[in-house]
C-alpha cells in the first residue's frame, strides 16, 4: 500500500448542525429520561411484590389500596405520610452533604439517636424555663450541634490521618446507641414509672401544628432546609468546593482548597442536619426518648439519596414516596395479616430494581453507538471535520 | 492495496466504520497487520487510533467493517474473544493492582479454580527471558518503576499464546533510556514472529520502530508507507511526507509545524540571547522538601529565576522535580529553607495566596490533578478561582460569566470541545491540556510552573505549548520548565538546571555545548 493522500477540508469545521425538530426531540427525551428512571423501578416493584403476594395467598390488589389508602388517601395517613417525611428529609439532607463530598458518614443512626436523646432529655424543663417558642429554636440547635459533635472524630481521622471514614463513622453509630441508652436511662430518666424514658414534652409545647392538621411544622423547615440545601451545592462557593473534594480529591489540594477543612464542614453539616432530623423528631412526633428507641431511619435514607443522584430536589420526591410505603404500609401489613417487615421486603425490591434500572442506563450510555440522523448520508460529511467530539469519541470508550 | 508479503496477515481490518454521537470516529478503515513486523499506527490526539484499537481488542462493536484473523472472519465482542484469539493489548494507563504481587496480577484472569503457581512462575520466566526484562515474580506490583510496569504488562498481554500485540502509547511514561529497552523488547517479540501494533503519535518513534507505518487523520486512513518505502526513502522525507499527511499540506507550512521535531542545530535561533532582566523573580534558598510516600524528596536546592527568564529543569523523572514544582506552588510544605518571590518569603502561604501573588502551577498530571473530570469544561476554566469576582458575586455563582470566560479561552486557545457544558473528562488529553494552560496563563501571572507540559500530546498541541511558554516569557512572564526532554529544553531555556537525586547537580548556560554539559550532570 502507498501512501494516499486524500485532499480534505482542513482541520477546523463544525459539525453538520443536527435539524431543529430532531434537537428538539432529543432535548425532550433528556428531560423525561430522569422520570422513566424513577418510574419504572417502581412499576417493576410493585409488580414482583404483587405475584409474591398472589404466592403466598393474598390479593396484591387489596394490599396496593390499603397501602395507597392509608398513606396517601386518608386525612389521617397523608399527614402521617408528610410528618414522617419531616424526619427522613433531614437525614437525607445530611447524607447529600457528605456523600457529595464523597465521604462515607454511615453513622447516621448514632448521630440521630444521640441528638434525639439529649433533646428529648432537655426539651420539658428548657421549654419550661424559655417558653415554646424560644426554647423549641434552641432545642433544635442542640439536636444540630449533638449530631455535628459526634462526626468529629471520624473527621478528625479522616483529615488528619486519611482513616476510612465507613469503618470509624459505623463504629461510632455503636458507641452513640449505646451512649444515648445511658443517658435515657441515666441522667434524663423521668420520674414516672414504665418503660425507661425521658420526661414527655406535653403536647401544647410540641412544634406548631400547621393549620389544622396534624402536621407539624418540621415539614416546612425540612423543605426549607433541602432548598437551601440544593442551593448550596449547586450556586455557591462552598458547595462547588465540596463537589470538587467529592470529585477529585487530588485536584482539590492542587486548586489549593484545603481538603481538611471540607471535610469538617462537610462532615460537621451532615451531622447537624441529621442531629436536626432527631430533634424534630423529637419536638414534633415523640415528645420523649424511650430506652432501646431505634428506627435506623439512616441506612434507609442512603439508597435513596443515591438513587436521587445526590440531587436534593429529586430526594424530595424519593422520600415522599418512600414516606407513603413506611406508613400505608404499617396499616397494610396488617389488615393483611403479614409481618410488618413485609413492607422492608418491597422497598428492597424497590431498590434493587431501581439499582438495575440504573445500571441498564449506564450500560445503554456505554454502549450506544449510532449514527445520529444529521449525519445520515454519511459518515463523509463528518469526516471532514474532525474536531468537536473527537476526542470524546476517543476517550468515550476506554 | 498491494501485499509486500506471501504470508496471510496476522490481522486485516476491512472497512471499519464506528460513530458516536456527534461524532464519526472511524471511518471505513482497512488495516492490515502481518506476523513479525511492528505496524505503527500514527495520528494526532483525536485521529481514531484508540477507538480503532478498542474495537480489535473487543471493548467497544464497530457499526460496520469485517475482522480476519489469520484469514478467517472474526467477531470480537469482548475482550475475552480478543485474548481467545491471541490478540494481547498493553494499555496506555496501567492495569496491575499495585497491592499485589507482580505474579498474583498475572493471575488474576485465570479460569482455574486453583491458582497453578508453579505453571505461572514457569510462564512468567520464559516470556521474562523473551522479553530479556529481569523482574521478581514475587515483588509487589506498587514497588516496580514505570518501565518495569510496563514490561509486565507486556508479560500480562502475552500471556496466553498471544500473536498479536497492541501497544497503546506505550512510550508515552518512559525516559530515552526506557524507550530503548522498549525498541529492543520490540525487536525481540518480532523475531518470534508476534505482530506489534505501535500506535503512537511521536513521528520519529512511528519511522524508528515501525516496519511499516498507517496514519489515520479524523478517522479515516489517510495514507501509510510500506517497508520498503520506509527503507529507500530518507528519513526526513519521510517525516515531511507523514507531516503532510497528518496535518494536510497547508498546515506542514504553518510555523507551529515547522518546528515539529525541535532538533538541536535549530537551537541558534530557538532560544536566542535574550536580554534578560536582572530582577529576580524566584529565589530558593537552601531548598528541602519531603517526598512522600516511595518517593524522592529535595535535598538544598538553591537557585534564582530571573524575570522573563524560561529556567529549565532537567532530569529523569521521579528525580524530585514534582516535588520542587509542588513546593514553589504550595501545594507542599517545604522542611527547610526558603522561597522568596520578587524578593519577599511566601514559604508560609498557602496555594490560593500564592496564586494572587501570579504563581501558576501547569500539573504534569491534567486528568487526575489538573482538571475535574466530570465537571464541564466552564467550570473547569475558573475552578481555581471559586467564590472570587466576576464569576461569583454575593456567594453565587454566575454561569453567564463563566461560559463567556470559558468561550473566550475556547476561542483563543483553539480548544475542540462539542460545547462548554461538556465534561471535560471527554475532552482528547490535548485538549485537556489546552483548558489547563489557558487556565492558568490567564489573570496575569507572573512566575509558572510547567511540569511536562508536552508530556503525552501530539506534535501540533505540543508546538501551540512551546510557542505559549515563549510568548509569556517575552512578556516578562518567569517560566519554570520542568521536562524529561532535552530537546525541548535546549529550544526554549535560557538556563538549564539538572536535577538528579533530589539534588541540584549543575546549572548551565543554554549554548552550542549545553547539551553535552546536561547530559555530563544528569549522570553526575
Amino acid at each position: 500500500m502507498s501512501a494516499a493522500t486524500q485532499p480534505m477540508a482542513p482541520g477546523a469545521g463544525t459539525p453538520a448542525p443536527a435539524d431543529g425538530s430532531e434537537r428538539a426531540r432529543g432535548d425532550l427525551l433528556a428531560v423525561l429520561e430522569p422520570i422513566w428512571q424513577a418510574i419504572v423501578p417502581v412499576i417493576l416493584a410493585i409488580v414482583a411484590s404483587g405475584i409474591l403476594l398472589a404466592v403466598i395467598g393474598r390479593n396484591p390488589f387489596d394490599f396496593y389500596d390499603a397501602i395507597l389508602h392509608n398513606g396517601l388517601l386518608t386525612d389521617f395517613g397523608v399527614q402521617q405520610s408528610v410528618t414522617r417525611m419531616a424526619t427522613l428529609l433531614l437525614i437525607a439532607g445530611g447524607l447529600i452533604v457528605a456523600f457529595r463530598a464523597n465521604l462515607w458518614n454511615l453513622g447516621g443512626d448514632g448521630q440521630w439517636l444521640l441528638a434525639a436523646a439529649f433533646v428529648a432529655g432537655l426539651a420539658p424543663s428548657v421549654v419550661a424555663s424559655l417558653g415554646d417558642g424560644l426554647g423549641l429554636a434552641v432545642m433544635i440547635v442542640v439536636g444540630c450541634v449533638v449530631g455535628a459533635l459526634w462526626t468529629v472524630v471520624p473527621a478528625f481521622l479522616k483529615a488528619e490521618y486519611g482513616v476510612n471514614e465507613i469503618i470509624s463513622t459505623l463504629m461510632m453509630n455503636f458507641i452513640g446507641i449505646a451512649l444515648a441508652n445511658i443517658l435515657v436511662k441515666g441522667p434524663f430518666l423521668t420520674d414516672r414509672p414504665g418503660v425507661p424514658r425521658t420526661d414527655i414534652l406535653d403536647l401544647d409545647d410540641r412544634l406548631p401544628l400547621l393549620g389544622n392538621t396534624q402536621i407539624h411544622i418540621g415539614i416546612v423547615l425540612a423543605v426549607a432546609v433541602m432548598l437551601a440545601l440544593h442551593y448550596t451545592m449547586t450556586r455557591t462557593p462552598l458547595g462547588l468546593r465540596l463537589r470538587v473534594l467529592g470529585a477529585n480529591p487530588r485536584a482539590a489540594l492542587h486548586l489549593g482548597l484545603r481538603p481538611k477543612r471540607l471535610t469538617y464542614i462537610a462532615f460537621g453539616a451532615s451531622g447537624a442536619l441529621i442531629g436536626m432530623s432527631g430533634a424534630v423528631s423529637m419536638l414534633g412526633d415523640w415528645g420523649s426518648f424511650r430506652a432501646d428507641f431505634n428506627p435506623a431511619y439512616g441506612f434507609l435514607m442512603v439508597p435513596l439519596v443515591f438513587l436521587a443522584r445526590l440531587n436534593a430536589l429529586g430526594t424530595i420526591a424519593f422520600v415522599g414516596l418512600f414516606s407513603v410505603i413506611q406508613i400505608g404500609g404499617d396499616t397494610a401489613t396488617r389488615q393483611a395479616d403479614l409481618p410488618t417487615d413485609f413492607i422492608l421486603v418491597l422497598v428492597g425490591l424497590l431498590l434493587f430494581f431501581m439499582t438495575i434500572t440504573e445500571y441498564v442506563r449506564i450500560r445503554r450510555a456505554q454502549r450506544s453507538a449510532y449514527v445520529p440522523r444529521g449525519l445520515g448520508a454519511g459518515v463523509k460529511t463528518a469526516v471532514g471535520s474532525p474536531a468537536p467530539g473527537a476526542g470524546a469519541a476517543r476517550e468515550g470508550p476506554a | 492495496m498491494s501485499i509486500t508479503s506471501d504470508t496471510t496477515p496476522a490481522v486485516e481490518l476491512r472497512g471499519i466504520t464506528k460513530a458516536y454521537p456527534g461524532v464519526v470516529a472511524n471511518d471505513d478503515i482497512d488495516l492490515v497487520v502481518y506476523g513479525g513486523e511492528v505496524h505503527g499506527l500514527l495520528g494526532e490526539n483525536g485521529a481514531g487510533k484508540s477507538t480503532l484499537m478498542s474495537i480489535l481488542s473487543g471493548m467497544v462493536q464497530p457499526d460496520a467493517g469485517t475482522i480476519l484473523v489469520n484469514g478467517d472472519v472474526e467477531r470480537i465482542d469482548s475482550p475475552h474473544a480478543a485474548f481467545d484469539l491471541g490478540i494481547g493489548t498493553v494499555y496506555q494507563h496501567l492495569t496491575l493492582v499495585p497491592t499485589l504481587t507482580v505474579l498474583e496480577n498475572l493471575m488474576l484472569g485465570s479460569h482455574e479454580l486453583r491458582l497453578d503457581v508453579a505453571g505461572a512462575r514457569a510462564r512468567f520466566a520464559e516470556l521474562a527471558g523473551m522479553l530479556g526484562a529481569r523482574i521478581d515474580p514475587g515483588a509487589l506490583a506498587g514497588s516496580l518503576s514505570l518501565g518495569e510496569l510496563q514490561q509486565v504488562e507486556i508479560v500480562k498481554a502475552l500471556w496466553r499464546d498471544t500473536r498479536v500485540l497492541i501497544l497503546d502509547e506505550p512510550t508515552s511514561m518512559l525516559t530515552p533510556q526506557g524507550v530503548a529497552e522498549l525498541e529492543a523488547v520490540m525487536t525481540r517479540l518480532k523475531e518470534r514472529g508476534i505482530a506489534i501494533v505501535f500506535i503512537t503519535h511521536k513521528l520519529h518513534e512511528a519511522i524508528e520502530i515501525g516496519d511499516r507505518v498507517s496514519i489515520l487523520r479524523a478517522g479515516r486512513r489517510v495514507g501509510g508507507i510500506d517497508p520498503h518505502e520506509l527503507h529507500a526513502a530518507s528519513p526526513e522525507a519521510i517525516r515531511a511526507r507523514i507531516v503532510e499527511t497528518m496535518f494536510g499540506e497547508a498546515a506542514a507550512q504553518l510555523a507551529g509545524v515547522a518546528e515539529l521535531e525541535v532538533r538541536v542545530e535549530q537551537i541558534e535561533e530557538a532560544a536566542p540571547d535574550r536580554e534578560l532582566a536582572h530582577e529576580a523573580a524566584l529565589e530558593l534558598v537552601d531548598l528541602s522538601v519531603h517526598g512522600g510516600a516511595g518517593e524522592m524528596g529535595v535535598h538544598d536546592v538553591s537557585l534564582t529565576a530571573h524575570r522573563g527568564e524560561i529556567l529549565g529543569i532537567a532530569g529523569v523523572d521521579g528525580n524530585g522535580q514534582r516535588q520542587l514544582a509542588e513546593a514553589i506552588c504550595g501545594q507542599r510544605t517545604i522542611a527547610r529553607g526558603d522561597i522568596r518571590l520578587a524578593g519577599r518569603s511566601v514559604r508560609k502561604l498557602g496555594v490560593p495566596e500564592r496564586q494572587r501573588r501570579g504563581v501558576r502551577y501547569i500539573t504534569d498530571d491534567r486528568i487526575h490533578e489538573g482538571t475535574v473530570r466530570d465537571m464541564t469544561v466552564s467550570m473547569n476554566t475558573v475552578i481555581k478561582r471559586i467564590g472570587q469576582a466576576p464569576f461569583w458575586k454575593r456567594g453565587a455563582i454566575r454561569e453567564r460569566e463563566i461560559d463567556a470566560f470559558a468561550q473566550e479561552l475556547v476561542d483563543r486557545y483553539e480548544i475542540r470541545t462539542p460545547d462548554l457544558r461538556t465534561n471535560i473528562g471527554k475532552l482528547s488529553g490535548g485538549n485537556i491540556q489546552k483548558v489547563v494552560l489557558a487556565r492558568e496563563l490567564a489573570f496575569d501571572p507572573t512566575l509558572v510552573v510547567y511540569n511536562k507540559p508536552t508530556y503525552g500530546l501530539d506534535v501540533k498541541t505540543a508546538s501551540f505549548v512551546r510557542a505559549q511558554i515563549r510568548e509569556q516569557a517575552d512578556q516578562g512572564v518567569t517560566a519554570i520548565l520542568i521536562s524529561t526532554e532535552l530537546d525541548e529544553l535546549l529550544a526554549l531555556c535560557d538556563r538549564i538546571a539538572v536535577m538528579s537525586g533530589g539534588r541540584m547537580t549543575g546549572i548551565v548556560d543554554n549554548g552550542r555545548d549545553a547539551h553535552a554539559r546536561v547530559g555530563e550532570l544528569m549522570l553526575a
